[in-house]
């Protein structure tokens, strides 16, 4: 398959993620954008589907690729108490190894999420995961733990009852965690070697289910954006330290994200916050009341803006201005995140419909479909040619390979 | 020196020295679990964890029941730890298309007095290797203390219950279903059983089954301004006396009876106080225990919410409406022979979605199996504590 080479930022190489791996939630910069080209576009299950595989377990976290290993988690068990890491060959999608553990925080959620709902994330040599139950695993590649924390048994009242969602970053070389409740919340920053606490620092007192944003300067500096109820934080992931605040709010389910320099952030609509090139500062370049994301995470592609609203409708604006340029109505709703790739951005929604929408025409237009007939809450992951999707059954590769 | 006498000396040297090693490696696995079981909170130890894990990683099969034994008392991180070396070992073996030592792990289930979740851990392995061998063994887990090895054996008399059912033997049906209600404590199985028998027009009394409380005695409404109320002490906090008068968001504030008929011992503020908001309210009970003994207090509360027994704090969470079910917190807690008195406050915030109206709480009284505990005879509680 022809595959365009693009050069990924010094950045994200720097974080262990080779080239064609998806190593954390929304890939290599945490925005949902592959530079993968020649990905099937006019989906058809009989052509497009290299394999399908069972879950022993549900779970709406991102599968990750490292390499020719698929990585996903799950929860099993009557009380969704065993934690599973399966490590999948991306070829044909037989089980490599699988790990399992027990719970040690809680596993009351809402029905509809699962105790696997945050994306594990991997530094090319690591995996680390974590659960909903805020249990915290670190394995090598091959399944051998390396450590693993409890934060629940540390700090008790650290939980949601409807469930803890947020995924794990990596920044400056440090795991961070985000544990943001309506009660003992909290963000540290865990060492990679060992799963202690490098810092701890309080976070608002409010359900956020939000994933943070990753700023590479070029100076090699990085700083973690954590979005709250409260608005973004920029934090210093060596120390804790917060060098800004925008205050005037965001989402705490859809997570911003960053493109250019400027973050686009989901608060009153959407605004774009201009960064600055140390990171120790942002101005507000505009705000846009017409693209509203709902549950999926904004997109930025091409100068492009891209929204999913409560109703369906994809909301195109221009990312310059925030003016709204397009709306192409899809069949919602969509509790995961899309992706784009090639210029053609993909949306899974919750009956498991897989919609590709060609961003290239006018205003939009939907170039193909395909129906997996389960419910799909997760974002897809893109690597080497492929979609991988997983529901709370099973865990498919799309590919235009179906050597099964 | 005969060759004779040289054997024997070559021989017992021999023996000494297999003995030496294996003394050596014995040491050195127990050295290992001692390293794991020594990690504690916020990551400590864990370096050191994952050093020995490794090398108890690359230990064989037939290190299974031993590391499993290591469980027994270890905390939640030890046991994890520990489990990551059986995963490992276990599922190496079975890649290369080995087995596993089905008897030591079936002698391991098999002895109750070994922690119920490594117990639980053998049988997943026995019948990763001999699903026969496992399904042979579930009739005995019926009353196990493990709460996952007693559903399997539920879930086998429920089919037979429901074969009885579908052939037409309604005694024979009731009477596996009656077997399968005393041994269920997950509660899909038990509302599957209790749905049958009342199918079959049987009573079930769930409030016993799950052993929730349903008498009380109220006081409220406090303030919550702000969701100020959960850190404010208010009087019953300091004078839990059921006798005493307090200054309440409204005037005067008295102990009142209230009694819950909901099968799922629902304690409802919003009954005798109407339906509002920004508002904080106390329940009491006491419990008649026959014995000093452990238990778990086990609350279900969508509010935010505080526990004392004896006057002692349990626990407390300011989290509000984000969801409620039974047994959503398992809080253990020590009985003292006689009479326990539980407070119960909860705060309703000022939410006003219709999803926001519940001001409630269920609590019931337990054994670490969900098994309930029942408070004994209050009118004569030295009869009771026999």
């Amino acid at each position: 398959m022809k595959k365009l080479l693009l050069t990924f930022t010094v950045a994200a190489l720097a974080n262990g993620a080779e080239a064609g791996d998806w190593p954390g939630f929304r890939g290599p910069l945490g925005n949902g954008v592959s530079d993968e080209v020649g990905l099937p576009v006019a989906l058809d299950a009989k052509k497009h589907i290299a394999w399908r595989i069972d879950l022993p377990g549900r779970g709406l976290s991102s599968p990750l690729v490292v390499g020719d290993r698929v990585f996903v988690t799950a929860s099993g068990g009557t009380r969704q108490d065993r934690l599973q890491i399966l490590c999948l060959n991306a070829a044909d999608g037989s089980v490599i190894w699988q790990r399992q553990f027990w719970a040690t925080g809680s596993t009351v959620c809402h029905d509809k999420t699962s105790i696997a709902a945050p994306t594990p994330v991997t530094d090319g040599r690591r995996l680390f995961a974590l659960f909903s139950s805020n249990d915290l695993f670190c394995l090598d590649l091959d399944g051998n733990l390396q450590w693993l924390r409890g934060l629940t048994v540390d700090y008790p009242n650290a939980r949601n009852s409807l469930g803890m969602a947020s995924s794990l970053v990596l920044a400056g070389g440090v795991l961070v965690a985000q544990v943001e409740n309506d009660s003992e919340s909290f963000t540290a920053g865990v060492s990679k070697r060992s799963g202690a606490n490098l810092w701890k620092i309080a976070r608002p007192k409010s359900s956020n289910w939000t994933t943070a944003t990753v700023q590479k300067t070029k100076s090699g500096a990085e700083w973690v954006l954590l979005q709250s109820g409260r608005g973004i934080h920029a934090v210093n992931p060596k120390n804790g330290e917060v060098a800004w605040h925008y205050a005037d709010g965001a989402a705490t389910i859809p997570s911003s994200a960053l493109a250019g320099g400027v973050l686009y952030v989901p608060s009153h609509g959407v605004t774009a916050l201009e960064l600055a090139a140390d990171g120790k500062s942002f101005r507000q370049r505009w705000r846009s009341s017409r693209l509203r994301p709902d549950t999926a995470s904004l997109l930025v592609h091409r100068d492009r803006v891209y929204s999913l609203n409560s109703a369906g409708v994809l909301g195109c604006g221009d990312a310059a201005s925030g003016q709204r340029l397009w709306q192409l109505r899809l069949d919602g709703p969509f509790g995961g995140s899309p992706v784009v790739v090639d210029n053609h951005l993909y949306a899974f929604n919750e009956e498991g419909m897989a919609q590709v929408v060609d961003l290239s025409a006018p205003e939009g237009r939907i170039a193909g479909e395909m129906d997996l007939g389960e419910m799909i809450l997760s974002s897809p992951a893109i690597s080497n040619g492929a979609i991988y999707v997983r529901s709370n059954q099973r865990i498919w590769k799309i590919s235009h390979k179906t050597q099964l | 020196m005969k060759h004779t006498s040289l054997f024997a000396v070559s021989a017992a040297l021999g023996l000494a020295w297999t003995a030496s090693l294996g003394q050596a490696a014995d040491d050195e696995f127990d050295e290992s679990v001692a390293v794991l079981r020594a990690v504690g909170g916020e990551g400590q130890g864990n370096e050191a964890a994952g050093q020995v894990l490794q090398r108890l990683a690359k230990g064989g099969v037939d290190t299974l029941p031993a590391l499993l034994a290591a469980m027994d008392g270890a905390n939640p991180f030890a046991a994890n730890y520990l489990r990551g070396a059986v995963e490992v070992i276990a599922g190496n073996a079975l890649a290369k298309g080995g087995s596993l030592p089905l008897v030591g792990l079936g002698e391991f289930l098999l002895n109750k007095s070994h922690d119920t979740k490594p117990r639980a851990l053998a049988f997943e392995l026995i019948r990763r290797v001999d699903a026969k061998a496992a399904e042979q063994l579930i009739p005995g887990l019926l009353g196990d203390p493990s709460v996952d090895l007693r559903r399997e054996a539920v879930a086998r008399l429920l089919g037979q219950a429901e074969g009885s059912a579908k052939s037409g033997n309604k005694p024979a049906a009731v009477l596996l279903y009656r077997q399968a209600l005393d041994a269920a404590r997950d509660l899909d199985q038990i509302q599957a059983v209790s749905g049958a028998l009342r199918e079959l027009g049987r009573k079930v009394n769930l409030t016993r089954h799950f052993g929730f409380l349903v008498e009380w005695q109220m006081a409220g409404p406090f303030h919550n301004k702000d969701r100020a109320g959960f850190e404010a002490v208010f009087g019953p906090e300091k004078k839990p006396d059921l006798s005493a008068t307090y200054d309440g968001l409204n005037g005067k504030v008295k102990w009142q009876p209230y009694s819950t008929g909901d099968e799922y011992g629902m304690v409802d503020f919003n009954k005798p106080y109407g339906d509002l908001k920004e508002v904080t309210g106390y329940a009491q009970t006491e419990f008649v225990s026959g014995s000093d003994r452990p238990a778990e207090l086990r609350l279900g509360c969508k509010n935010a919410w505080k526990i004392w027994l004896n006057g002692e704090l349990v626990f407390g969470r300011d989290e509000y409406h984000r969801g409620m079910r039974i047994d959503q917190y398992e809080l253990p807690v020590q009985l003292r022979k006689g009479g326990n008195t539980i407070l119960v406050k909860a705060c309703q915030n000022e939410q006003v979605e219709d999803w926001t109206v519940q001001w409630q709480f269920q609590l019931r009284v337990c054994d670490a199996t969900g098994t309930a505990i029942h408070s004994a005879e209050k009118k004569n509680p030295e009869v009771a504590a026999q």
